[in-house]
């Protein structure tokens, strides 16, 4: 690729600043077009008939008296999306998920469609499709999916990652296992051991926009998809997949994002809208209602996890184990694999041994959620920690010092790690004011670690200079949290012009190479390399024009400050600015652009360490958050607004995910309460300020040091407010979320 | 000659060995030696591999080269939300 990614040592002029996003005031004035803003002529209205069943086989579908409806252009079934995956088990997954085969699974798996010629015409339709089930047995709570005689959802799951591999089938699809040393000698040497069992209730991530998109498939094969999404690359890729088109004949367009932290990674309704599509023949609009998003798009794990820690009276971790049962949804994935790779990775452990589960239930298909698996796992094993200092005597934020991993340990998950910042972190912790703070009445502290991967991965972008020196800027990686801003910054530094001389924007599937999805905290690490990769390419080109204009070698042209100057004696002091140049390009060679691709290999991982301070009402239970403090490793803060904000906004998820937030099912197996009334994510009247501490330690695979930071902050969340919450009400609080009749439940059973 | 730790998941496809000795210069060549070694790693890599080499994990750069005594991991490649 011919681009040096390592850090370079440099100081900044537009990088670490703070000016105002480029697509504020389009959102403030509601001009922003998100997913279901957008329309054609002649478009359709697409509904989903969905199940009203947890567990059922079709036994029968009969669409004829939705299509003989006046306004009814197209009804879609599974036999219209047949299977193209060639055994690929996670593509047939996404499929069957998409839309039913033989049996439906949750409450809300879609089992027809319908476009129409309005929304009442297709609702009317809807009641027109007459479909027979075969209600079967059904099971959603993770620890009742595993018992000997629960409910099978599939004949034909035989637990993978065991050998020999078991001779029936059951609902856990996947065992694996991570670790070293001898756990069992490391419990004996241990004076001090805790063990419990903890659970976390299944969360929805919450975005504030549902899916939408509009599919419009032409007669000659070519489609084009406008979709809220958090990569149009890959939801290309997918759809065509699964409908058999050619990946160059379907053109995606993201529109803005109203949040999407993970549930925006995965395809939900959006092959369906093309399938309709493809029948009618017309444009197709499909927007899922909120209750929809709830039951049919991907909320995270529910999860159950056995954690055992021992340690010497000095204080010392002598060995670490747990097992973490999560609930993937109806098919197989690697939620619990995940965590248990992340459950201790901020730890140096000489014994340390993780089991992950994966266990099939009846509900929705479990999806990323920003760090995904990983806030669970750090709950439970953070919640330990704090009650095995508190057993010693010690103070948490020392005890986690003293056990915290650093260059050279052999991470918990296999790797040995180099440089990372989770001491720095706990040390700011310890120093920080917060922690010194006096406390009132019911009042209770708590504090918690927090690991994530990071990754970042391929990606495309184009800097085209325009004739008045301006610079438009074209990436592929969809803006989330205000990345193009940070990339503005990032090419007004490397090019040496104002930061309002850059305009960015997201480019469709046609107009640039493939890149990979926003997610894992990959959008800005991965394209701002991409953008300092492709102003540095322009910039070669323009000191090139220069040369010409000049008559001189181009080695002998530098750039400075937005200028090329000569460095040859006798021509002066000449320079160029990048407005001369761009005013002439037409003679000197024609536009002048950047390109780049590369693969932004080396994110690094992530560490975090939060405090927390709430007040619990012993009449009602209920807890308010009064103090919060984020600190993390950002590598470089490129837009430090937006790194603040990435670490509140997971702080407040992870709030609403500690103290409200849960999936609650009837005995029926139906959602009780999908909407946002009955599921109470928090808003800004429960939530206090919440401080930020960025710490800057450079990642070294990235020329400006910068590292992701989107994921990191919602992991430590749940395990402070737990551990604040149990200093509070003096009883240890295991479950999540620790609503207030889980709350008075504990405080009652301590007396 | 490089050492190479596996996840989990692969270890009862590569004989039961947590740590396995390949010759490889690169991860390109580490990958399909290993497939050559235990065919039954074909399909985890199938899905999706990353390898770690001295704490830094690569999801797609196949042509990162592996220096002598490097601590080399494979993992599965993770989604990220």
């Amino acid at each position: 690729m011919g681009f040096d990614p390592s850090y370079q040592d440099r100081k900044f002029n537009a990088v670490g600043t703070r000016p105002k996003r480029p697509d504020g005031i389009d959102k403030v004035t509601g001009r922003a077009r998100y997913g279901a803003d957008f329309n054609m002529p002649g478009q359709l209205v697409a509904r989903v008939l969905r199940s009203p069943h947890a567990h059922a086989r079709i036994t029968s579908i009969d669409t004829s008296r939705a299509e003989a409806l006046k306004g009814v252009k197209a009804v879609v079934t599974a036999a219209d999306m047949p299977d193209l995956t060639g055994g690929k088990r996670s593509a047939f997954a996404i499929l069957s998920n998409c839309m039913a085969r033989d049996k439906v699974f949750y409450d809300g798996h879609a089992v027809a469609a319908v476009a129409a010629i309005d929304a009442r015409t297709a609702r009317a339709a809807l009641k027109l499709i007459d479909v027979t089930y075969d209600v079967l047995p059904h099971v959603v709570d993770v620890d009742a999916a595993m018992a000997a005689d629960a409910p099978l959802l599939h004949d034909n799951v035989f637990t993978r990652g065991v050998d020999p591999r078991p001779e029936t089938s059951s609902n856990v699809a996947a065992r694996s296992e991570f670790g070293h040393g001898d756990v069992a000698a490391g419990f004996a040497a241990a004076e001090v051991v805790v063990e419990r069992t903890y659970k976390t209730e299944q969360t929805h991530q919450g975005y504030i926009e549902p899916h939408a998109c509009v599919a419009s498939v032409n007669p000659d094969g070519t489609a084009e998809l406008w979709v809220c999404t958090q990569g149009h690359f890959v939801f290309r890729q997918t759809c065509a997949d699964l409908l058999g088109m050619d990946v160059s004949k379907l053109r995606v367009t993201s529109s803005e994002i109203g949040g999407g932290f993970g549930g925006k990674t995965h395809v939900w309704a959006e092959p369906v809208a093309l399938a309709l599509s493809r029948k009618a023949g017309r444009p197709v609009k499909l927007v899922m209602s909120r209750d929809e998003v709830f039951r049919a798009s991907g909320p995270t794990s529910a999860t159950s996890i056995d954690v055992r820690i021992g340690a010497t009276s000095d204080g010392r971790i002598t060995a670490a184990d747990a097992t973490l049962r999560y609930s993937s949804g109806p098919w197989a994935d690697a939620w619990a694999e995940t965590g248990a790779m992340t459950s201790f990775a901020c730890y140096d452990l000489e014994n340390v041994r993780t089991v992950g589960l994966e266990v099939l239930v009846n509900r929705p298909k479990s999806a990323a959620y920003r760090a995904p698996s990983a806030p669970m796992a750090a709950f439970a094993v953070e919640s330990a920690v704090d009650e095995l200092a508190t057993r010693l005597g010690m103070d948490p934020v020392e005890f986690r010092i003293r056990n915290a991993a650093s260059e050279g340990t052999r991470s918990s998950y296999g790797p040995v790690y180099g440089p990372i910042g989770i001491g720095p972190t706990l040390e700011a912790a310890q120093a920080h004011a917060h922690m010194q703070a006096p406390l009132g009445e019911n009042q209770g502290r708590g504090m918690a670690c927090g690991f994530w991967f990071n990754f970042g991965g391929q990606t495309c972008t184009d800097l085209n200079v325009n004739a008045d020196g301006t610079v438009t800027l074209a990436v592929g990686t969809v803006d989330v949290g205000g990345a193009r801003a940070s990339l503005s910054l990032v090419a007004a530094e490397e090019l040496g012009i104002a930061y309002d001389r850059v305009k960015a924007v997201v480019a469709d599937t046609a107009t640039l190479g493939y890149n990979d999805m926003t997610d894992g905290s990959r959008g800005t690490f991965s394209s701002s390399m991409a953008t300092i990769s492709a102003a540095r390419n322009a910039i070669r080109v323009m000191r090139e024009r220069a040369a010409m204009t000049w008559g001189i070698p181009v080695e002998d042209v530098v750039w400075e400050d937005g200028h090329a100057r000569a460095r040859t004696p006798g021509q002066g002091n000449q320079s160029l600015s990048i407005k001369d140049i761009a005013a002439k390009s037409g003679n000197t060679g024609g536009p002048i652009a950047g390109h780049s691709e590369l693969v932004a290999d080396g994110a690094g991982v992530s560490f975090a360490t939060h405090i927390c301070d709430v007040e619990v009402d012993p009449e009602t239970g209920a807890t308010r958050v009064v103090r919060y403090t984020v600190i993390q490793d950002a590598g470089k803060a490129v837009h430090p607004d937006y790194v603040e904000g990435q670490y509140q906004g997971g702080a407040a998820q992870g709030i609403g995910w500690a103290l409200n937030e849960e999936y609650i099912y009837g005995a029926d197996g139906r959602l009780q309460n999908p909407g946002f009334l009955d599921y109470r994510v928090p808003v800004c009247s429960d939530l206090p300020m919440i401080d930020t501490q960025i710490l800057e330690i450079p990642n070294p695979n990235h020329p400006y040091g910068v590292r992701g930071v989107g994921e990191t902050s919602i992991v430590p969340p749940l395990a402070a407010v737990a551990n604040a919450v149990s200093n509070a009400a003096g009883v240890r609080l295991a479950h999540i979320p620790m609503s207030p009749p889980r709350i008075l439940a504990a405080l009652d059973q301590k007396g | 000659m490089v050492e190479v730790g596996l996840w989990g998941a692969l270890i009862p496809l590569a004989g039961n060995q947590p740590r396995v000795q390949v010759e490889a210069r690169d991860i390109r060549e580490l990958l399909r030696k290993l497939v050559e070694a235990h065919p039954g790693l074909q399909e985890p890599f199938d899905e999706g591999v990353a390898v770690v080499i001295d704490g830094t994990v690569y999801r797609d750069d196949w042509s990162r080269t592996l220096p002598d005594g490097a601590e080399v991991f494979v993992m599965r490649r993770l989604a990220g939300g």
